[in-house]
């Protein structure tokens, strides 16, 4: 548990800068990766977290977030190609 | 036991690294498609560091079982299997809802297959049109 301020430091900067391409990008499809790339870090971070606080049950948290993102992110892309 | 402590947590930084980098890709790259390529890749990468790293830390930990280690397992499988399939999928609506390549692109597959796929649907689409006229003569 050393330098676990570091990584969380790493990923809250790596979580603004995609927060910088969520608001600013010029197309959709720009900010709908940007939020792909957040939700995957965001798995990684309820990972940590289970460590941190030494509760397994967040490693389940964090499996069934991946599940939902990824179907939500198939469903926004059926949706800009206009099949859905 | 210490030492699996310290080979997991080496783990959990180089994957927050890897994090930092794809976000990093995300705003200099030019383009959808090139920040697309660099940020799914080394996040996909990251994540398999991050969760791989902590079920080998907690292993090290007095609280942690291999339970542990089998759930980071499943989730970075989970993750290795679906990022590519979304990331496929968000970058072939968005070449289909007509974003333009960067200026500095110099190769553009996709469009070359999809030309070839309309030539051939065409040859072989014109005897197929006639079948039913010469049906319909008749």
């Amino acid at each position: 548990m050393i330098g676990v301020n570091i990584y969380l430091a790493l990923i809250a900067i790596a979580t603004f800068l995609s927060m910088y391409r969520v608001f600013r990008g010029p197309t959709t499809v720009d900010r709908l990766v940007a939020v792909d790339i957040m939700t995957t870090i965001t798995a990684g971070l309820m990972v940590l977290f289970a460590l941190y606080y030494k509760r397994m049950i967040f490693l389940d948290v964090a499996l069934v977030y991946a599940v939902l993102a990824f179907g939500g992110v198939i469903a926004f892309a059926r949706y800009l190609e206009g099949g859905l | 036991m210490n030492a699996l402590a310290a080979l997991g947590e080496i783990l959990v930084f180089i994957g927050t690294f890897f994090y930092f980098l794809s976000a990093l890709g995300l705003i200099r790259m030019p383009d959808v498609y090139n920040r697309m390529q660099t940020s799914t890749k080394s996040a996909t990468l990251g994540s398999l560091g991050v969760m791989i790293g902590v079920g080998i830390w907690a292993l090290g930990e007095d609280f942690g079982s291999v339970a542990w280690l089998t759930k980071t397992i499943v989730i970075s499988v989970f993750l290795l299997l679906t990022n590519p399939i979304s990331a496929h999928t968000l970058i072939r609506a968005a070449y289909k809802s007509g974003i333009p390549l960067w200026e500095g692109s110099v190769m553009d597959k996709y469009r070359e297959h999809i030309e070839a796929k309309a030539k051939e649907a065409e040859t072989v689409g014109a005897p197929e049109s006639e079948t039913p006229e010469e049906g319909g003569e008749e």
